[in-house]
C-alpha cells in the first residue's frame, strides 16, 4: 500500500488506517465433498429428511435445521429462474461487459445455483431459458465453481414458468 | 479432511486526522512530539482536542521532550507479523521530559531481552530517517545510554 508522500511542508491531514483480517476458511464436510465432485465434473446436492428438498450445494437444511443425508447426483443441465444484467464496470472484473448472471435450478434440485450465462446475447437471456454447464477441461478444474465456466444455452425450448414457480 | 482456503479481508481506509493530531502528526514527521498544554498548566501528549477534565477546546501546542521514563510496560516475547518490530520488545507507556502524560509506544532493549525493562527507566525516541507524519516515524524507543542521561 502506497500513500503520495505529503510535501514536506505541509501539515498532516491523513493518515492510512488499513484493516486486514486474515482467515483460513474451512468448507467443511458437505462442501469439502461438494467441490471434489466438482473436479470431477460432477454435482452433488442433500436431500432434507424432513422436507425432501434437495439442495445444491449440500448443507443443513435452513428450514427445518436438520442434517442432510447422501450425496444426491444432480444433473448439470438446469433452467434459467431469475436473472440480471451486468453492464457496469467494477474494479476486478473480468468478464467482457454486458454479460448475465443468473439463478439457475438444476434438474434434480430444489433451490438455485448463481452463475454466469454465456454464449447467449444479453438482451436474450430471459426465465426459463434451458441452460447446461460449460465445463473446463479436467487439468484446469480446481475446487471452485469457476471450473464451470459458464453455463450456455441447451438449444431446448423454454421450461415453463410452471415448473419452477417454486423455485424463484 | 475438509478443504480451507486463505481469506482475506481488507478495508484500506485513509482517514482524516483533524486539526490537533495533524499537528501531533506533522510534529513527529519534523522530528519532535507536541503536547497540549490545558488551562490547568498539564501537558497532555498525544495532543487532545479538549480539556479531559473541563471540556474546553485546547489550541496550545507546547513541544516535549523525545525522551522519557517508562511508567508501565508488558513485553512481547513472539512478535506477530503486523507488530512493529519483529523481535521481542515491550510496549510501553512513555512520559515524556516536560509532560504530563505517557503515551504508547514500544521499546526495543537491543541486545538481552525482558530482564533490561524496568518501569521507570529512562528511553529515547529513534526515529526515522524518513517520516511521513504518522506514529511509526518513531521507530522504536530505546534504553538511554547513562552518559546521556540529563537531570
Amino acid at each position: 500500500m502506497s500513500e503520495p508522500k505529503p510535501k514536506q511542508d505541509e501539515p498532516i491531514k491523513r493518515m492510512l488506517a488499513p484493516v486486514r483480517l486474515e482467515f483460513t476458511v474451512s468448507a467443511g464436510r458437505d462442501k469439502t465433498a461438494f467441490l471434489g465432485a466438482i473436479i470431477e465434473g460432477r454435482i452433488l446436492g442433500g436431500r432434507c429428511p424432513s422436507c425432501r428438498k434437495v439442495y445444491v450445494p449440500p448443507r443443513g437444511c435452513p428450514t427445518c435445521g436438520v442434517e442432510m443425508v447422501g450425496d444426491i447426483p444432480i444433473s448439470d443441465h438446469g433452467v434459467v429462474t431469475t436473472f440480471c444484467t451486468v453492464s457496469i464496470p467494477f474494479e476486478g472484473q473480468t468478464m467482457k461487459l454486458p454479460y448475465v448472471y443468473a439463478s439457475i435450478v438444476l434438474d434434480g434440485a430444489d433451490v438455485p445455483i448463481f452463475h454466469l450465462v454465456d454464449g447467449i446475447d444479453a438482451k436474450d437471456a430471459r426465465m426459463g431459458l434451458r441452460v447446461r454447464a460449460d465445463w473446463r477441461p479436467p487439468a484446469e478444474r480446481k475446487p471452485t465453481m469457476e471450473s464451470i465456466r459458464a453455463f450456455v444455452p441447451t438449444g431446448e425450448p423454454d421450461a415453463a414458468f410452471d415448473t419452477y414457480k417454486e423455485h424463484l | 479432511m475438509a478443504l480451507t482456503a486463505p481469506y482475506v479481508l481488507e478495508y484500506t481506509y485513509r482517514r482524516s486526522v483533524g486539526p490537533v493530531v495533524g499537528q501531533f502528526l506533522t510534529g513527529l514527521r519534523d522530528q519532535k512530539f507536541l503536547g497540549m498544554k490545558t488551562s490547568s498548566g498539564r501537558i497532555l501528549v498525544p495532543p487532545p482536542e479538549n480539556d479531559p477534565e473541563t471540556g474546553e477546546t485546547l489550541s496550545e501546542m507546547v513541544a516535549v521532550g523525545d525522551a522519557g521514563v517508562v511508567t508501565t510496560w508488558s513485553w512481547v516475547s513472539a512478535p506477530r507479523k503486523n507488530h512493529p518490530l519483529q523481535k521481542p520488545f515491550a510496549w510501553a507507556l512513555v512520559k515524556l521530559d516536560g509532560a504530563d502524560t505517557a503515551m504508547l509506544h514500544v521499546v526495543d532493549v537491543g541486545e538481552g531481552g525482558m530482564e533490561k525493562m524496568s518501569t521507570g527507566m529512562r528511553v529515547r525516541a529513534r526515529w526515522k530517517a524518513e517520516r511521513i507524519g504518522h506514529v511509526t516515524d518513531v521507530a522504536c524507543f530505546e534504553p538511554e545510554s547513562p552518559q546521556a542521561v540529563t537531570r
